[in-house]
């Protein structure tokens, strides 16, 4: 950890700072253009559309955080993990809920090795105040959260900093979050501020059960991931499942594109789709029956209206159309 | 960058900012910056970057990529608006009016102890109702025994009225005397002076919030003559708390909640008016609750919200939908409030189909007719119950079981 105490550094100095930044991540495993990060992110399991390979490759490059908003199940948080892999870097990753305070996001004493301590100075005669304090409020007895932890580089990389469902957290650390996305420093008062060399890669995942303030998305780069198209989920069930038959993984894909158009209280997912791919591999299904559909639909309906809804009748003509689709599919791509 | 690039990107964002895309310097800055990492001639990637830098809303989405391929098709014409844009997304006008009216400053925005100002809003503001709803104003019942003076008079009542709401436990710790959590880092702290003896233990306590208020008003034909007075009080409300969403439905919802914002009450129900297509038609509140519950209500309806639904009840719709739709709603948030106009009529009786079929899912009934019954509404959500009510109390149940003779598809 590198500790520096508080000065101010002139934009130009920072300036200079972005640039040695830039000339290390040139010769860093940081993509050099659009298609390679698509190429990366497929060679990790990924399947990007262009934009969102658009929005990662300009978050690199400009050093910026990556906000993502979307529906819940279409792979958001799935874009950090495979980012760490992709630069071969640790992944930080900092699940937010309400009441995320200083304490569990970003550092905490270790209070019971600071008593100990105490005890044991008192043992040995040690009663100057200033330097118990100073003894006990040394890194030594800091436990680092996710955001310190972010402030550090292993072997010379920056890790990625995965900040989840941050519409979970209050405005409060919402506040506190925008401060250090734009200085990429920290200060503990007992010890000083701690900067980052490198700042972390960052990506910011909300599922908008609140709105967040426009003064922190406005620093990111902003992208809303959408359901997939026909084939790219298709070719992502194929990436991820690849042991499912085509024929099989054509009419879930199909199948699932057609119930999105319903009126639901809560459309499926890709990973609701990946989902079911699993569940009917497991059960040996071969193609889909209406039969199997009424049975499995918990998988990917999770609100009881819906299932009910769709159940039978529906579900019967939804699988028609499917099938229909996934047999023009199959025509056109053989 | 080529020079006349930057010229037509600052024009580009200029018309974003015109069709009312909030757009900051800093984002234009990303985009300039952005753009030297992208080949210029690949037209799907510029447009990914400017969307990615520029835009932080879902919302704006649609705006963009209309303008976007509008302005780039012809940078040369940009600064104005594409065709059919400004009805709805209303740029440059909106811009102009944001400024303060020389008449007004001083008194809009603090609507309060200079009853006798001279440049007469009152009249400013029937002038701007008219725009909104016409017939309102020749018809006079109920709400309408107010004068233009009275409505004055009215407003400000409304403005000064306090509107405390109810306030949650959040999970959030902040040092206080009466905690049950211990606070370790300052206890610590406070014991080096007594050489690590634990004189004094330190707390912390949960922190307290008001919950989060969501409107849904009806204005259709039947509630026309509550309208006005109503949208003056949603717009009151809206600016005493921060935290109030405001919908408002006749056969579709309309979220009104960023209409609202301006401070300028004439110039919020301009918004208003602009905004909402189905004024004083039909009522179809099951529909409109479903759309509500379908898209809204996992966006606003977190952290212990109170829900207050503003209809008299007559519902055009289908009624087993308005049912199940009411049961959703009452089940996601804290407390579900309906207000009646019709209740502060003596005598008066739900028992429109509507009415009977919503009963039982709300927590609390209460008339809007006058003052004093906004007033009542005020001190009751100053005072909810610590609990959320299990199922149906005080008026509400009194109610159900009336329902339940009455009319036997409750």
């Amino acid at each position: 950890m590198q500790l520096t105490f508080p000065r101010s550094l002139t934009t130009d100095a920072l300036r200079e700072g972005q640039k040695v930044f830039h000339s290390m991540m040139e010769a860093s495993v940081f993509p050099r253009s659009i298609d390679e990060v698509i190429e990366a992110l497929q060679a990790h399991r990924y399947i990007a559309e262009r934009g969102l390979a658009t929005a990662i490759f300009l978050a690199l490059r400009l050093g910026r955080p990556l906000f993502l908003e979307g529906e819940p199940g279409v792979g958001k948080t799935e874009v950090a993990k495979v980012l760490a892999d992709m630069l071969r870097t640790e992944l930080i990753r900092l699940q937010c809920y309400e009441g995320l305070d200083i304490h569990s996001a970003v550092y905490e004493w270790d209070y019971a090795r600071q008593i100990l301590q105490i005890r044991m100075l008192e043992a040995t005669g040690e009663r100057d105040e200033i330097r118990i304090r100073q003894q006990i409020f040394s890194p030594a007895f800091l436990i680092k959260r996710p955001l310190l932890q972010a402030l550090e580089a292993k072997n010379g990389r920056p890790p990625v900093l995965l900040i989840d469902e941050l519409d979970r957290a209050d405005e409060e650390f919402e506040a506190f979050l925008l401060e250090l996305l734009s200085d990429w420093q920290i200060t503990i008062p007992e010890i000083g501020t701690v900067r980052a060399e490198q700042p972390p890669v960052v990506v910011i995942t909300s599922n908008r059960t609140r709105e967040i303030h426009d003064a922190l998305k406005r620093r990111c780069l902003y992208f809303w991931i959408d359901y997939p198209s026909f084939e790219k989920e298709l070719q992502i069930v194929r990436t991820r499942i690849p042991e499912a038959p085509e024929r099989l993984s054509r009419q879930i894909v199909a199948f699932v594109q057609e119930l999105r158009r319903l009126d639901l209280y809560k459309l499926p997912g890709v990973a609701e789709t990946l989902d079911w791919t699993a569940a009917l591999l497991a059960l040996d299904q071969t193609e889909l029956d209406p039969t199997v559909i009424d049975e499995t639909l918990g998988v990917l309906l999770k609100y009881q209206d819906d299932v009910l809804k769709v159940r039978g009748e529906i579900a019967r003509d939804l699988l028609a159309k499917a099938t229909l689709q996934a047999e023009m599919a199959a025509g056109g791509t053989i | 960058m080529p020079g006349y690039l930057l010229h037509h990107l600052i024009r580009f964002g200029r018309t974003l900012r015109a069709a009312g895309v909030p757009i900051t310097p800093g984002q234009m800055m990303a985009l300039v910056r952005a753009l030297e990492w992208i080949p210029l001639g690949d037209r799907e990637a510029f447009y990914h970057a400017a969307r990615c830098t520029l835009i932080c809303r879902r919302e704006d989405l649609e705006t963009f990529n209309r303008i976007f391929h509008w302005f780039w098709r012809n940078p040369l014409m940009g600064g104005q608006l594409p065709p059919g844009l400004l009805s709805t997304a209303l740029g440059p006008i909106r811009r102009r009016e944001n400024r303060p009216r020389p008449a007004e400053v001083g008194h809009s925005s603090s609507p309060g102890p200079h009853p006798e100002n001279p440049e007469a809003p009152p009249m400013v503001l029937a002038d701007r109702a008219m725009t909104y709803s016409p017939i309102e104003i020749l018809r006079r019942k109920q709400f309408e025994r107010f004068s233009e003076e009275e409505i004055q008079i009215a407003r400000r009542l409304m403005a000064r009225l306090r509107w405390r709401i109810h306030e949650r436990e959040t999970r959030r710790l902040r040092p206080g005397p009466k905690g049950d959590h211990l606070d370790l880092r300052r206890t610590v702290r406070r014991s080096l002076r007594h050489y690590g003896e634990w004189v004094r233990l330190l707390w912390r306590a949960r922190k307290r919030k008001p919950r989060p208020l969501v409107v849904l008003c009806d204005i259709s034909g039947s509630m026309e003559r509550y309208a006005r007075m109503l949208l003056h009080f949603l717009h009151a409300l809206s600016h005493t708390r921060r935290q109030v969403e405001t919908f408002v439905f006749g056969t579709r919802l309309t979220r009104i909640t960023r209409c609202l914002r301006y401070r300028d009450l004439d110039q919020a129900l301009q918004e208003v008016g602009r905004t909402v297509m189905d004024w004083s038609g039909g009522t179809r509140i099951g529909e409109c609750l479903h759309a509500f519950n379908r898209d809204w209500a996992r966006r606003v309806l977190g952290r212990g919200a109170v829900v207050m639904i503003i209809s008299d009840g007559w519902d055009r719709g289908d009624i087993d939908l308005l049912r199940r739709e009411m049961e959703r709603l009452q089940k996601s948030c804290y407390r579900l409030i309906w207000l009646n106009p019709l209740l502060g009529i003596p005598g008066y009786q739900p028992l429109t189909r509507g009415m009977q079929a919503a009963l039982p899912y709300i927590d609390d009934f209460l008339p809007v007719h006058n003052l004093a019954s906004l007033e009542q509404l005020a001190a009751h959500l100053e005072r909810l119950p610590i609990r959320r009510s299990a199922r149906r109390s005080g008026l509400a149940r009194s109610f159900q079981v009336l329902g339940a003779e009455e009319g036997p598809e409750v």
